[in-house]
């Protein structure tokens, strides 16, 4: 028995039970070999395989899981409570940061229902909400492929992940135009996005969609034949449509059960409706089949953006109503990203309105009519869904997100019981929840 | 609050939410901006009356009769039905939400397999339901969205929990319990899920602070921003 003072023992009507935090776990039990023995493990917050803070307590059996628990809330930071204190345009660099992965989906979520509530659905510039398509998918690429990138690294296959992290860059090269930033972007704004294309956009958005069809299709060579890849995925996190429904999965994890299920199609929003492309399926309900998915559903997000691009027509890109329209133009000054001086000078000097609506917007912001409402966009994880309710006021009374990650995770128990602890870092990883998104 | 009843038509079926005064807020000394006899008053959503349009009238008709079946009646389980927004909302009492939400999921005519979640709401000034349960349902059978709608009251936060029908619900309702204390009856491990176990208070609620701290910059210190003086319009 060892006196060791990380590993303390004491008696149960199960058995002895051992409290241990390193050391040779023989030297620790003393020795009985051979004897059946469950260990709780505590995999987690910090492990290069749970996708940021995710915490597993898992009770083993030698390797085989017997149960899968997960514990969250470690990335907690109170965005719904913070939003709370800010005005609603403000609200968008709140969301942006939740599934920081995917933060064009949270800003267009928010912002489709904060619009529901200003009832001004219907007036969003048609370019506004073509830029809204465009950005989302290809924010939609550079999430799967962070979720290829990790989940390849997880199960050992680290060129997926140099090459997925790499080819992520591309397009965050193209947020980073667009937009300023790289994350965390703000862009989408209530009543459209926050400015137009820099010149020269659309041919580099062009560009890169053609190098990224090349790089993608070597992408895919590395794993989808790998004998490797197949052994560890194929028949490994099985949630059959039952149990998808059951649990509220939405997402490729959904549609690895053969439902074509896609509120792009479904329930369209932002014209989708008038995009060809097709919902990605596969049958086997595993964590190959949602790997296939997404692979695909790459493919189909390219199409969509090239389809973008060709519908984009010149035009105002925020609503027009001056009472709710940002006002800014912003430009590159010598300080960063900074308001045009031409549109200070503009304001200040010719027209008084303008200088009244940029300082009311500014300082108050807007108000928005008391109700509640609630839109969902089909993020890359999934259904996600935005719950706002206003009291009338300049500022959110609550906001509500339904994240797909923080749904999803629930089906951990489900995927990895009865299975190895290599295949449940495999089911995980199918499940892609990103932890800025399921905490808040 | 009796002066502002006055303010709200007694046949519209509506609650009063909150009521603000002026334009500044949290009110700290006089308020010298002027705005400071402003009355806003908040309420809540009027209720809609027949027919209410679209597919809206067939879901109320199926919910009428599949709660018939269970022996009750429409106005019995479901006390307002509001439209706002393109979207049904059905405010249903907490003491059939059960009855409520399996005829949601099971009747043919219904079939809304997802349950989406749930989201709390914390309203101090609602007389006697100042706590807010909203389900959003998905129908994949039809393709339709509704809502529900549950409140309790501060001093007794009980409402049925849904994890039996919806298993999916579990962790949504370990939040809403978590930030708002709303406690979800028989569910089956009603533990705080965001915030720390030993974590004292529901920090949702509206009279919680956000438990900020001042910004300091040169000497000078500006308040945290629950603290603040702001506009709130």
């Amino acid at each position: 028995m060892s006196t060791d003072m990380f590993s303390t023992s004491f008696d149960t009507t199960e058995g002895k039970v051992y409290n241990v935090s390193g050391g040779d776990w023989e030297t620790i039990q003393g020795g009985t070999p051979g004897e059946k023995s469950r260990m709780v493990i505590n995999m987690g917050p910090q492990h290069p395989s749970t996708h940021g803070v995710l915490r597993l307590i898992l009770e083993v059996e030698g390797e085989t899981v017997v149960q899968a628990r997960c514990g969250i809330g470690y990335l907690h930071t109170g965005i719904e409570k913070n939003m709370e204190f800010r005005n609603w345009v403000q609200g968008t660099t709140y969301v942006t940061r939740m599934d920081y992965l995917s933060p064009i989906f949270n800003e267009t979520a928010y912002c489709l229902a904060v619009e529901k509530l200003l009832g001004i659905t219907d007036q969003i510039p048609e370019r506004a909400t073509t830029i809204r398509v465009l950005m989302m998918e290809l924010n939609r690429v550079s999430s799967h492929l962070v979720a290829l990138a990790t989940g390849g690294m997880e199960l050992g296959a680290l060129t997926a992940m140099t090459n997925g992290f790499r080819d992520r860059e591309l397009i965050l090269d193209l947020f980073e135009m667009v937009t300023g930033l790289r994350m965390n972007m703000a862009y989408i704004r209530p009543g459209g996005v926050a400015q137009d294309l820099p010149e020269g956009a659309e041919q580099k958005i062009r560009d890169t969609v053609k190098l990224l069809r090349k790089r993608l299709k070597d992408n895919k060579s590395i794993l989808v034949d790998n004998p490797i890849w197949m052994l560890r995925t194929k028949g490994i996190g099985k949630l059959d449509l039952t149990g998808c429904t059951a649990l509220g999965i939405t997402g490729p994890v959904l549609r690895s059960t053969g439902l074509p299920w896609d509120l792009r199609k479904t329930q369209p929003y932002c014209g989708y409706e008038n995009y060809e492309f097709d919902v990605v399926t596969e049958t086997s309900a595993d964590t190959y089949g949602r790997f296939l998915i997404r692979v695909e559903e790459m493919n189909q997000s390219l199409n969509i953006v090239e389809q973008a691009l060709d519908r984009l027509k010149p035009g105002p890109v925020m609503v027009e109503d001056k009472k709710i329209a940002w006002p800014s133009q912003l430009s590159l000054g010598s300080d960063g990203l900074g308001n045009s001086l031409d549109h200070i000078r503009k304001i200040m000097g010719t027209s008084m309105e303008a200088l009244i609506h940029h300082f009311k917007l500014v300082t108050e912001g807007f108000q928005v009519p008391a109700g509640q409402a609630y839109a969902a966009v089909e993020s890359p994880r999934g259904e996600l869904g935005a719950f706002v309710i206003s009291d009338g006021g300049t500022k959110p009374y609550r906001v509500h997100f339904r994240d797909p990650s923080f749904n999803n995770l629930q089906a951990v128990s489900a995927m990895g019981e009865g299975g190895q602890i290599a295949d449940l870092v495999a089911a995980v990883a199918s499940l892609d929840p990103v932890m800025g998104g399921v905490d808040r | 609050m009796s002066e502002e009843k006055n303010l709200v038509d007694p046949n519209q079926n509506i609650s009063i939410k909150d009521v603000r005064k002026g334009a500044f807020g949290p009110s700290e000394g006089a308020d010298t901006s002027g705005f400071g006899g402003l009355v806003t008053v908040v309420t809540s959503r009027p209720a809609a009356a027949r027919p209410f349009g679209g597919w809206f009238d067939q879901v109320a008709d199926a919910m009428a009769l599949a709660l018939s079946e269970k022996g009750l009646s429409f106005e019995q389980v479901i006390s307002k039905v509001v439209i706002a927004q393109s979207d049904l909302t059905f405010v249903v009492k907490r003491e059939h939400l059960l009855a409520f939400a399996q005829s949601l999921r099971d009747d043919p005519a219904l079939r809304f397999e997802m349950c989406l979640g749930v989201m709390g709401a914390h309203w101090p000034n609602e007389n006697n339901q100042e706590l807010h349960a909203i389900y959003p349902f998905l129908s994949m059978t039809h393709n339709k969205r509704v809502f529900a709608e549950v409140t309790a009251p501060e001093a007794d936060p009980h409402i049925p929990s849904l994890t039996g029908i919806y298993p999916s619900n579990n962790w949504h309702e370990r939040e809403v319990y978590d930030f708002f204390g709303i406690i979800f009856d028989e569910h089956p491990a009603l533990t705080r899920i965001e915030m720390p176990d030993d974590w004292p208070g529901h920090p949702q609620r509206k009279d919680y602070p956000l438990g900020g701290i001042p910004v300091e910059y040169k000497g000078a210190t500006i308040a945290p921003a629950d603290e603040r003086r702001s506009y709130h319009g």
